[in-house]
Parts: C-alpha cells; sequence; structure tokens
C-alpha cells in the first residue's frame, strides 16, 4: 500500500520522572549519583527499574493514508504531544519505530525561532527557514504573507515593539503558507484571536483538500476537530483507545469525562470506582432504545437494551448479574435482577457479551444513574465479595418522546399505565 | 481501472517546490553511535546560512558604535599588550614590531574565544528552537562559530593597515592563510560541540567558559612567542590547539622564523582529534536534547 504515508509501530517513548520538570542537573549531581549507583543498584536489586520513570507513550501502533486529516484528542498528559514531537523528530522514540513518507512541516508552537530584534520582514526569512522553508519559497510567498497577516506598514519595525495580536498574527501567517505533504499541528490554534484564528483554519482546509495533504492535528478543541478531520484516535495513558470518524470518537470521549453515558456508544468503565473481588468485571456498557426518534435514548415507558462487556479470569457461572437506575438521591428505582429469574449465566474466560433487555421503562423523563452488579448470591453477602459491583458507572438520560401526550410534566418519578374508566 | 488512473496523475501532481518527495523519514531509537548524516546537514545549509545571517545581525543591534565593536576588541586588546609586555617588560617578538606581532595572534584568538563561548552556549541560547522543531542541532554551534567570521575579516582590515604602516609585506607563505583559518575554525567549532553538548545537561560549562578562555590565553603564544618556552616543555605546550593556529597565523602573515614544524603538526592533530571527536559526541548526545534542554 503505497498509500500509507505514516505508519507507527509500537512505538514507546519513556521519560525519567522529572526530566521534563528538573531541566538540568549539576555535574556534581552526577559524580554524586555515579558514586552511589553501586550502592542503589544493590538496594533496588529487587525491582527492575530503581529509578521512577513514566512511559509518555507505549504500544502505540498506528497507520494513516495520503489524504487523511487525523485528529488526536486526549487528556492532558495523555500523550498527544509526545506523539507530535516524535513523529516531527523533535525528541527520539525509546522503542518501536514508525516510517513517514514525504515531506513533513512541523507546528508544534508558532512563532518559534522569532527573534524580537528583529524587523517583521527578517523574522519571515528567518522563521519561514525554521519551519523548512527554502528561501526561493519565501520569496514567492513573501507578498501573500504580509498581506494575509495584515501587517504591511509595520513590516521594517522590529518585532518587539508589535502588539501581541499582530505578532501572532505574523507568526499564524508563516505557518499557514507552509506547505508540505504531511503537516502536524501542536494546539497552536489555542491562541489569537478568534476571527483570525477562523481564518487561519479557513486556509488549512482550503490547502488540505486541494492539495491532499496530509495532516496530524492535536486539539483541545472538539469543534475544530469535527469540522477540520477526517478521522480521529483517542490517547489515553500513550496508547490508542479509540480510532474513527471523528463525531464519534469525541462523543465517547465527551461521555467518559461528563459521566453522562450516551447511546448507540460503548462507553469504557475502566477508570469506573467500583468494589468487589475482580475476578470478574464489567469492561464497557452499551445501550439504546433503538428508536431514532429519541435519538436512542431510553425513553419513557419505552425498551431499553444493554450490552454488558464482561471480562473473567477463569469460566464461571455467575447467578447474579443486575442492572439498576437510581435517582439522584441515590434511590434505587429499578434492578433487573438476573437472579429474580433464577437464571445463571456462564462466563468463558476472557471477554463475553451479555445482551440484556428492558421491555419497557416505567420512568419518567429525567437523568438517573446506571449502577452495574455481578456476583454469586450464594458467596456474595457484601459489595466487596461480588466480583464486581460499580455503583455509578454513568448517567442515563430518559426522554419523553414528543408525540407522548400534551407535553405537561407528570411531576413524578415512577409512571405506569392508567385509563379514566367511567365517568358519572 | 480509470479510477486508478485519476488516483496516479492526482498523485503526479505535488507543489514544485518539494525536490526530494519520495523520502522515507523512518524514525527509531537512538543508537549508541549514529552517524554523522552529513547530507541531511547539507540539505539544512539554508537554516544554517539564516542562522548566521542572525547572530550577525542581532549582535551589534542597538549599540551605538555597531561593528566597530568587533575592531575595538582584539586592537585595544593588543594597545594594551603593547604597552606592558612590548613597552615595560620588553618581551621579545621574534624582531616583528610588537604592535603587529600581537595583533597578528590576537585576531585568530579573538575569533577562538568569541567561538568558544558563543558556540558553547548556542543550544541553550536557542533551547526553544530545539524544543520544538527538527533540524540537525549541529547547525547552532556551526552557525554561531560562522558568525565570528565576519568579525574576524572586519578586524583582518586593520592588520593590513597595520602592516602597511610598519612596512612588512607577506612572502609566498600568504597562501597558506585560508588554511590556518581553517584550522582555527575547526579549533573552535571542534571545542564548541564538545562544549555546547555538555551544556546542555550541565550548565556548569557556562560558568567554565568565560575561565577556560582566560587560562587558555596564557598558555597559547599571543603575548610572547613560543621561542620563551623552554625545551622540554615543547612538547606538552604544543598539545594546545591554538599554538599552530597563532604560529601558523604569524608564520603565514608575518614570515616569523622561528616556527617548529613538529610541533605545529602535533597541535594539527590535536585540533583534528578534537574536532572528529566532537562531531561523534555531538551526535551521540544529540537524541536526548530536546527532552533534557
Amino acid at each position: 500500500m503505497s498509500d500509507v504515508v505514516i505508519r507507527v509501530e509500537n512505538l514507546g517513548k519513556r521519560y525519567r520522572i522529572g526530566e521534563r520538570r528538573e531541566t538540568y542537573g549539576t555535574l556534581r549531581d552526577t559524580l554524586m549519583e555515579a558514586m552511589q549507583a553501586p550502592f542503589q543498584a544493590w538496594r533496588a536489586r529487587g525491582s527492575p527499574h530503581g529509578k521512577s520513570e513514566i512511559w509518555a507513550l507505549r504500544d502505540l501502533s498506528f497507520e494513516l493514508k495520503r489524504g487523511e486529516v487525523l485528529g488526536i484528542i486526549g487528556r492532558n498528559g495523555a500523550g498527544k504531544s509526545t506523539l507530535l514531537k516524535v513523529l516531527s523528530r523533535v525528541t527520539r522514540p525509546t522503542v518501536g519505530r514508525a516510517w513517514i513518507h514525504g515531506r513533513v512541516g512541523s507546528l508544534l508552537e508558532v512563532g518559534t525561532g522569532f527573534h524580537p530584534e528583529l524587523t517583521g520582514r527578517e523574522n519571515i526569512y528567518l522563521n519561514g527557514a525554521v519551519l523548512g522553508m527554502t528561501k526561493t519559497e519565501i520569496d514567492r510567498k513573501f507578498d501573500e504573507i504580509v498581506q494575509f497577516a495584515e501587517i504591511e506598514q509595520f513590516l521594517d519595525t522590529p518585532v518587539k515593539r508589535y502588539s501581541s495580536g499582530m505578532y501572532m498574527r505574523l507568526a499564524f501567517s508563516i505557518a499557514a503558507h507552509l506547505e508540505p505533504e504531511i503537516l502536524i499541528v501542536d494546539e497552536v490554534l489555542a491562541v489569537g484571536d478568534v476571527a483570525f484564528r477562523k481564518k487561519c483554519l479557513g486556509k488549512m482546509r482550503e490547502v488540505s483538500s486541494r492539495e491532499g495533504r496530509t495532516i496530524l492535528f492535536v486539539s483541545h478543541d472538539m469543534e475544530a476537530i469535527q469540522r477540520l478531520c477526517s478521522r480521529c484516535i483517542l490517547l489515553q495513558q500513550g496508547q490508542v483507545l479509540l480510532d474513527g470518524d471523528p463525531a464519534s470518537v469525541i462523543a465517547q470521549y465527551l461521555a467518559v469525562n461528563s459521566s453522562k453515558g450516551c447511546p448507540n456508544t460503548w462507553i469504557d468503565l475502566s477508570h469506573a470506582s467500583r468494589f468487589g473481588t475482580g475476578e470478574a468485571q464489567f469492561t464497557a456498557v452499551h445501550f439504546t432504545s433503538d428508536r431514532a426518534a429519541a435519538a436512542f435514548q431510553p425513553y419513557c415507558k419505552g425498551p431499553v437494551e444493554f450490552l454488558l462487556a464482561i471480562e473473567s479470569d477463569s469460566p464461571r457461572s455467575v447467578g447474579s448479574l443486575a442492572v439498576s437506575l437510581c435517582d439522584s438521591s441515590g434511590l434505587r428505582l429499578i434492578n433487573a435482577d438476573t437472579v429474580l429469574m433464577d437464571r445463571r449465566i456462564s462466563l468463558r474466560k476472557g471477554y463475553n457479551l451479555v445482551r440484556l433487555r428492558i421491555d419497557s421503562l416505567y420512568l419518567n423523563s429525567g437523568v438517573y444513574r446506571l449502577g452495574l452488579w455481578l456476583a454469586d448470591p450464594i458467596t456474595a453477602h457484601t459489595v466487596n465479595s461480588a466480583y464486581d459491583y460499580v455503583e455509578s458507572a454513568f448517567e442515563v438520560e430518559v426522554v419523553k418522546l414528543e408525540s407522548d401526550g400534551n407535553g405537561l410534566s407528570p411531576n413524578s418519578v415512577v409512571t405506569c399505565d392508567f385509563h379514566v374508566i367511567d365517568v358519572s | 481501472m480509470p479510477q486508478q488512473a485519476d488516483q496516479a496523475i492526482e498523485q503526479t501532481n505535488p507543489p514544485e517546490l518539494l525536490v526530494d518527495q519520495t523520502q522515507t523519514i523512518l524514525i527509531e531509537p537512538p543508537r549508541r553511535c549514529e552517524a554523522l548524516e552529513l547530507r541531511e546537514f547539507w540539505r539544512y545549509r539554508e537554516l544554517l546560512y539564516f542562522l548566521t545571517w542572525r547572530d550577525v545581525k542581532v549582535r551589534y543591534k542597538q549599540t551605538v558604535i555597531g561593528a566597530a565593536w568587533a575592531v575595538l576588541q582584539p586592537f585595544l586588546t593588543m594597545v594594551v599588550f603593547s604597552v606592558i609586555f612590548g613597552g615595560l617588560i620588553h618581551v621579545p617578538s621574534d624582531g616583528i614590531p610588537y604592535p603587529v606581532f600581537s595583533y597578528a595572534a590576537l585576531l585568530p584568538w579573538t575569533f577562538f574565544a568569541g567561538a568558544l563561548s558563543r558556540s558553547g552556549n548556542s543550544l541553550v541560547y536557542d533551547a526553544n528552537l530545539v524544543s520544538k522543531m527538527y533540524f540537525p542541532r549541529m547547525i547552532l554551534p556551526f552557525a554561531a562559530v560562522l558568525s565570528l567570521l565576519i568579525d574576524f575579516a572586519v578586524a583582518f582590515v586593520i592588520l593590513l593597515g597595520m602592516m602597511l604602516f610598519y612596512g612588512i609585506i607577506p612572502g609566498a607563505t600568504v597562501i597558506t592563510l585560508p588554511l590556518f583559518l581553517l584550522l582555527a575554525f575547526m579549533a573552535a567549532l571542534g571545542i564548541g560541540l564538545w562544549l555546547s553538548a555538555l551544556n546542555v545537561k550541565y550548565r556548569d560549562i557556562a560558568y567554565t567558559i568565560p575561565f577556560l578562555a582566560q587560562f587558555w590565553l596564557l598558555v597559547t603564544p599571543v603575548a610572547y612567542p613560543s621561542t620563551i618556552i623552554p625545551e622540554h616543555w615543547r612538547f606538552l605546550y604544543s598539545l594546545n590547539p591554538m599554538v599552530a593556529v597563532v604560529e601558523g597565523f604569524r608564520w603565514a602573515l608575518l614570515g616569523q622564523q622561528n616556527v617548529q614544524g613538529e610541533f605545529i603538526f602535533l597541535s594539527t592533530m590535536v585540533v583534528l582529534t578534537l574536532f572528529i571527536g566532537g562531531l561523534f559526541y555531538f551526535r551521540r548526545m544529540e537524541a536526548e536534547f530536546a527532552d533534557v534542554v
């Protein structure tokens, strides 16, 4: 496949903790360390790594095709910026490899290499060269850059006399005129005034669609990711957690973060707070009402179907698997427990998928907390002896279908079926 | 099939400025011994040019006398040396008028000392570039040393004026001057590479450099001829790479006679060793610059 322009294989980057914060050591420290090293090695012989270290990236693999615009999202410290630094060759990986096919331009920051004493004109050439443009290329684009930045009359003023707005505009403008085949952009669009930022985004999009340019783009601005990207990956602790179309990846990222569950998506539970022995655990949940008119949200008196992904460390038969819904005060309103049906569920070692359906949900519109329970009722007497108990996995919103009734709120939590039989 | 043809046309229609668009970059963990990648360095020659140009341009911005500083530093040192060593202490100068004798040595010396300090601090000074952009890092100390060649050229004009004044006409040996300038360049860059790479990790280096330059001046035959060094110390003395440079300058320009070839040779070997060692040491340390600086 010659179409693949970036291939990343098992990439890993290790930092020693403190290395990034404490920027340099003194010779004396190193000498001291060198002298103490044999003793420390002897003391730390139990643990393979005497020093504490973190893997900013770990076992990261993906491929990117020509013309794809990849958005990279994730929480702080998920490894987004480290990934861009490795791919733009600012820093080297600790393990793994990556191949990049084509000319790379990276924009980890705008205005890198700007010198305050130099004029706008001089800085265009300097910054252009730093970004990898040739002199002839800069000559050719010079007027366009100046015009785009709207700084014509200050061209021969040292940039230290520029207002911060002018400074940013000039820096952005140079960056926007970069024309590599592969563009790597870090959170640079987070600064600058909104109107100018839009102009830059527009320029970026225009160039990428016209020339089939491949872009890697890190941002916390979900709207920009949605608009620009054709694909999105979610990083977590240096690994790819999700990879897919931006809308669904962003939806899931937000869902996990706001702890409000979205229907029709897999909600990761690996970080949920839980009780239990952990011999078998819920790893992810998917729910839907299968009704597009309700945006697949559970609705009043409608069905709701759960897909429960369960990881078990050995084959076992489980007597009690329950899905519960509580109100905000913690009052359990519904508890769909298999123990009531006297049906045991057999789990394989490893990954299992259980489908559970509530035929009609007698809850009025509102937000409810979903709880999950997995236990053997014979041995489990407390939450800690259950296999797994997640008290509050996420929040589920129960909606009211527009077509039902007159739109008045029922003034109660649960609902029921009722008729007026007679009036006399 | 027609679809594939369409794709092919689209792909062969890239921006015209890409010279080597089929290149594939391999990113992998650093090894113990890295190749020098001189071709990669060559590809970035324009950046080298712009950074050198920046260093020259910025150096004398917002100064009153500007580039005259390039002349004043060695010239005033020469005046002080002439009064104290030439006039008061009567240091021998091998039959050459003392001002010319010392200025001809101060030229490469000023270049060397300046280059040492600038290249030694270059990576730290441009830490932002190092941590945000990719380019062969060697460009930074290289540009720092190159930018001082401009100062050297300006100060050189004064030497020509002084030679004219004292009626010294250089012999055929003057054609070897570029070689000694190259030697000075390699000495400065060689040591600059070591210092800059060490400075990234140990900021002690930044404090060591001024002291180092001071000390070094005393063991280099700038204010005095190397002939005053006792015979049995000469071997040790010529391990100083600047001995070959300074003696070479005097020999090429002023036709100084008391030059001992074997010591120049030895000193030159030291320069080459430092330079080549510096290149490889720098390449080895380069991988972690962005993480540490």
